[in-house]
């Protein structure tokens, strides 16, 4: 088994949660699909939905919510399936 | 009003801002957290600091504003546009705390953003709207009879909607009997309102506005901008006046939006918005913002009238000094919004630093900005960047001055859109002004069909 660190497509503002009354997207110990969205990057009011892009077992967020994330900026890491 | 604070950030931030100084009126700039350095604070008398970078913890704060107008003892609040500048609750709130709000009164900023309500006032008017019912119809057969009345293809609306969510377009009764249900019970489930508007669907639209001055009692129109190219329903280029109305639809629909002014008694800068249908020539009104807008350059250019100006004088109690007949237009006026966006990588936005920039200059050539060297573009607002305004005698001129014009631009470190601009300044169907509001999505399509095509 292998960690996949899910990387910020765009810089902007990472979001955990797809508006501010919900819950995280996932939870550590949570199954993840590969086309799961596990975030949203805001940029200029835009918004840009983060994709797992592997399947496995989420290990954490690493990257807080709210806070601005560089392009390539590690944002979750995931427990690829073996 | 001798202290303006500017509730507001970017280039109208500034243009407000150099507006106060020119009629000797202190300024005082709000920042967040990421506009420290921000041109806007660099150019007024005074700035305050308002909170964290996110707007809805800073330009969004209505408390935090009017803290900051009491802190620097301005006497009056202008709100640009975007951000408060329509929400009644903070026009009231400034007029509470005993200070002059830079638009019209609360009442009328309530009355014009509800569009049930706007279009009703419209029609007390005599001001034509979009051919539709005036309340919900709540069942397919009342739907089946106004829809014979309006006339088909019609636009099914959820009563209780917005934002253009839930809007079908049916081209016959067959079509709407099998829609409405359907439509009906996502709006039921959706707003807990199924009851539905109908519009007549316009196929070929131009987006026209009209520029209006008013002091409570008398208004004036500064004639009609053409908004047609936009892009997700964002204006992408305006000009002034209309390429695409004749002297008799300009007559009508300039003289029907000071109507309007008259008859809500607007007092400030507004705009009236209206569809044009490109088959028949008619128009009708679909809303009025009660606000200066990203646009007004392009009436600025064509009547010599500065309009925040204009704005600034009415709040401050004057009457109009404009009679109809001092509003003349002359020329061609064309605004370019220049996004920090990549136009090849589909409009994805760009924060970053600004290595170097150069605008254009020359004759007839504005350039309003808020871009700098070491600008920061935030990832946190809008990406609008700069707005480039040619003006020329008639439109052929401008359109080649433009190019000139955009040629001119250089920003690096950030993408832009002028190269776009450029190349849609090329296409024949802009040359001959032939397009309506679907026109530039449809162009940006074939373009992206192209590029993929080319790259295989």
């Amino acid at each position: 088994m292998s960690r996949h660190e899910v990387l910020s497509p765009i810089p902007g503002v990472f979001y955990r949660r797809p508006d501010p009354a919900s819950p995280e997207y996932a939870e550590p110990g949570q199954r993840i699909a590969a086309d799961d969205t596990v975030g949203l990057v805001e940029v200029m009011k835009t918004f840009y939905p983060v994709q797992a892009d592997v399947a496995g077992t989420l290990v954490g967020y690493v990257a807080d919510g709210e806070v601005v994330v560089d392009a390539g900026q590690a944002l979750l890491v995931i427990e690829v399936d073996a | 009003m001798k202290r303006l604070l500017v509730a507001n950030r970017g280039e109208i931030a500034v243009r407000i801002i150099r507006a106060a100084k020119d009629l000797g009126i202190e300024t005082v700039a709000v920042v967040s957290d990421a506009d420290v350095d921000a041109a806007h604070a660099r150019l007024a008398h005074s700035v305050v600091h308002i909170g964290p970078a996110p707007a809805t913890k800073s330009y969004l704060v209505a408390d935090a504003l009017l803290a900051a107008a009491r802190e620097s003892g301005a006497d009056a609040v202008h709100p640009g546009y975007g951000f408060l500048s329509e929400r009644a609750s903070f026009a009231a709130a400034v007029a509470d705390a005993g200070l002059t709000f830079v638009g019209p009164e609360a009442a009328v900023i309530e009355q014009m953003g509800d569009k049930v309500r706007a279009r009703q006032v419209a029609m007390a008017a005599g001001v034509a709207t979009v051919p539709g019912t005036t309340d919900g119809v709540e069942d397919v057969a009342a739907a089946v009879t106004a829809a014979g009345e309006i006339g088909y293809p019609v636009m099914l609306k959820a009563a209780a909607g917005g934002g253009g969510r839930g809007i079908r377009v049916v081209a016959s009764e067959a079509e709407l009997t099998k829609a409405f249900p359907q439509a009906s019970g996502e709006a039921a489930s959706a707003f807990g309102d199924g009851r539905m508007y109908l519009e007549r669907f316009v196929r070929s639209a131009r987006h026209v506005e009209v520029q209006v001055l008013g002091d409570g009692t008398d208004a004036v129109h500064v004639f009609e901008r053409e908004c047609s190219l936009q892009r997700r329903r964002q204006k992408v280029v305006e000009e002034a006046p209309s390429p695409g109305i004749d002297e008799a639809t300009r007559a009508g629909m300039t003289a029907a939006a000071v109507r309007l002014c008259r008859e809500v008694g607007y007092r400030s800068a507004g705009t009236v918005e209206f569809l044009v249908d490109d088959a028949t020539g008619e128009y009708f009104f679909i809303e009025m913002n009660t606000r200066i807008q990203v646009e007004h350059p392009v009436s600025e250019w064509i009547s010599g009238i500065d309009l925040v100006a204009a704005q600034l004088r009415i709040a401050a109690g004057e009457p109009l000094s404009l009679r109809q007949e001092d509003v003349v237009a002359r020329g061609h006026a064309i605004e370019f919004r220049i996004c920090a966006e990549d136009p090849d990588k589909d409009f994805m936005p760009g924060p970053g630093r600004v290595e170097r920039i150069e605008l254009p200059g020359g004759p007839w050539v504005r350039t309003d900005t808020w871009l700098g060297p070491d600008s920061r573009v935030s990832p946190y607002y809008d990406s609008l960047v700069a707005k480039v305004i040619v003006w020329g005698d008639d439109r052929p001129t401008a359109i080649a001055r433009s190019r000139r014009a955009l040629d001119e631009l250089v920003v690096q470190g950030v993408p832009t859109t002028t190269g776009l601009l450029l190349e849609l300044l090329d296409q024949p169907w802009f040359g001959e002004a032939r397009f309506d509001t679907g026109t530039l999505e449809e162009w940006l399509a074939e373009r992206t069909a192209v590029a993929a095509g080319g790259a295989r």
